[in-house]
């Protein structure tokens, strides 16, 4: 290293740090990297290692089904639940975050709220929604009795399902994350643009849809990531507010003490992949859009 | 004041009013979030039986969980719900402790140890990226190597260290505390580091200018320069250990007690008002412990 004393200098623990750093690397994903690899195991093999061969037998397994369990509707209801949270999730997010841009009344207290819902324990929101739907029930019968409206109440079943209750439980597990990130986008973003666009003589929607969208557009993926991401795996808001179907998570967390054969790693796998593929494509999308706008 | 009117003004992208571009997601707050709890907390004064919940007023809930509890029984012990809470608590501290130093660590070789602002990135994203996928997964990818069979004991009997596989590695209070570190250092790492990258490299120079150690350097202007991601990750850490059941019923193979575990177990008996009342004093002790945390920063300037 002839120009040693051109560098700043590595600050002291370097090595320590790093080796901490490593290790903590192989810490997060190592885990990971051992259920993708029995994921493959032989059709003799177990839960653990030796591999028994290298075979595709339990992706075909978990085809066919885990016991009563129908995987590929679970993953299914996940996938469309994950859309329907991840559209949401930037489009309110996006609304509010310019929302909190002007005067907005209760500005603080809608803060306050966001932020409480983000480190409120999972499961007392999941309780409080499923007791929600609960009453909701009750006062629905209630009516249909009290109107005698018979073949409501013959076929009324609950208000809990996945696109009412779960869908609410998963909505303020992400939105807060949306909010935060487009605080941070608009705590950097330039005002300056937006005046130039205005005395140009652009009107507000103009304004909105040709200079300050293309500038905040990748943090919006971002935010979809996140709705996508948070709701794929969402367990413990939605535990208590769902209600007669499971999404995948729940299932998964099912079949932890049930299946006892690699199939489960199988699934593992591929619902890291999903996961996988989710925030590749954001990243691509982000650098896609962060070059055009240059 | 005259370019504060400006910016005002023309800060304003749309004409629609502010309040309602907030609504759709002030509504999904309110029905969602603010009327559920506030039915947690009726319903924690309700009665039940059998069958369902009877609207009244009374403290039962309360009294029936903190039964036996202002007295030691006959064998020393205090109550389930004051063992349950301390459990709880000896939990969350113990992991806080590990994601605190860990996740310091981490962030402050991201920040000052790595010297292009694409590595860091880089570095960063790798560490983030797990948090995108599933819990559950993450949790049962350490059966292969913690089980009895796994890997951890098939070498510790290899090199003949034990003669026995150790059985307190999986479905303990170890493996609890290992997958909550596993999980969760994550939301340590980021607010920490971006406490970090915004002290001032110059401060630290001037620190090492003026004779200070390392330790110095780093006990008297970094850690008090990234208190506020400090808090921030601790408050995280301890709220969502504090309401867990997931992962310590799977890692505890649904034998460790956690107040969460307490309250999914009575909604799924329907004793609702009994889980109210629980989820209403797990609240107030969370309550607590963030707003001794919280007194000291505003969160909304250090985004």
């Amino acid at each position: 290293m002839a120009n040693q004393n051109f560098e700043p200098k590595r600050p002291a623990g370097y090595v320590g740090l790093l080796t901490v750093f490593v290790l903590f690397v192989i810490f997060l994903y190592g885990p990971m990297a051992t259920i993708f690899i029995l994921s493959f195991q032989g059709p003799d093999g177990g839960l653990t290692f030796p591999l028994q061969g290298v075979s595709l037998h339990w992706f075909y397994k978990l085809a066919e089904g885990l016991g009563v369990v129908d995987i590929g509707a679970a993953l299914k209801r996940s996938l469309v639940l994950g859309l329907v949270v991840m559209s949401l999730t930037m489009v309110m997010s996006v609304l509010a975050g310019l929302a909190f841009r002007k005067k907005l009344r209760g500005g603080n207290a809608l803060f306050y709220v966001t932020v409480a819902s983000l480190i409120m324990p999972s499961i007392i929101v999941s309780l409080g929604i499923g007791l929600q739907f609960r009453l909701l029930d009750s006062a629905l019968k209630w009516c249909f009795e009290y109107f005698a409206m018979t073949g409501m109440l013959d076929t009324f079943g609950t208000s809990l399902g996945l696109y009412s209750s779960a869908l609410g439980a998963h909505l303020t597990w992400t939105l807060p994350f949306g909010l935060l990130i487009m605080f941070a986008v608009f705590n950097r973003f330039n005002p300056a643009y937006e005046e130039a666009a205005q005395d140009l003589g652009a009107t507000h929607w103009q304004t909105f849809k040709h200079v300050v969208f293309p500038l905040i557009a990748p943090s919006v993926v971002g935010v979809g990531m996140f709705g996508f991401t948070l709701s794929w795996d969402e367990i413990a808001r939605t535990s208590q507010a769902i209600g007669d179907v499971n999404t995948l998570p729940l299932e998964l967390q099912g079949l932890t003490t049930t299946v006892t054969n690699p199939a489960i790693y199988a699934l593992g796998s591929i619902t890291t992949m999903v996961s996988f593929l989710v925030i590749g494509l954001t990243m691509l999308a982000v650098k896609l859009l962060s070059k055009r706008r240059t | 004041m005259t370019t504060q009117q400006n910016t005002q003004n023309s800060v304003a992208p749309l004409r629609i009013s502010a309040g309602w571009q907030a609504t759709p997601y002030s509504m999904v707050f309110l029905l969602f979030f603010l009327i559920p709890l506030g039915l947690i907390l009726m319903v924690s004064f309700w009665e039940f039986n059998e069958y369902e919940m009877i609207p009244t007023f009374t403290w039962h809930s309360y009294i029936s969980i903190f039964e036996g509890c202002t007295q030691l029984n006959e064998y020393g012990d205090t109550c389930v719900t004051l063992k349950t809470y301390g459990s709880t608590i000896r939990i969350s501290l113990i992991v806080w402790f590990i994601t605190l130093i860990l996740g310091f660590s981490v962030a402050y070789f991201l920040a000052f140890c790595v010297r292009t602002t694409a590595m860091q990135t880089m570095l960063f994203v790798l560490c983030t990226v797990p948090f995108w996928t599933s819990n559950v997964i993450r949790m049962i990818s350490w059966i292969p190597l913690l089980g009895r069979n796994g890997l951890v004991n098939q070498s510790l009997v290899g090199m003949g260290l034990v003669d026995q596989p150790v059985e307190w590695l999986l479905f303990s209070e170890f493996s609890v505390v290992l997958a909550f570190v596993h999980l969760y250092t994550m939301f340590m790492i980021v607010p920490i580091f971006n406490s970090m990258m915004r002290i001032d490299r110059s401060l630290i120079e001037a620190a090492t200018d003026n004779g200070a150690t390392a330790w110095q350097t780093l006990w008297s202007v970094i850690i008090p320069l990234s208190r506020t991601g400090i808090i921030i990750g601790s408050i995280f850490v301890i709220t969502i250990v504090m309401g867990d059941f997931v992962t310590i019923g799977v890692m505890g193979g649904q034998q460790i007690a956690s107040v969460g575990k307490i309250i999914q177990v009575q909604t799924s008996f329907l004793q609702f008002p009994l889980a109210a009342a629980n989820a209403v004093i797990l609240l107030l002790v969370v309550l607590m412990i963030i707003w001794g945390l919280t007194r000291l920063v505003d969160i909304r300037k250090e985004l």
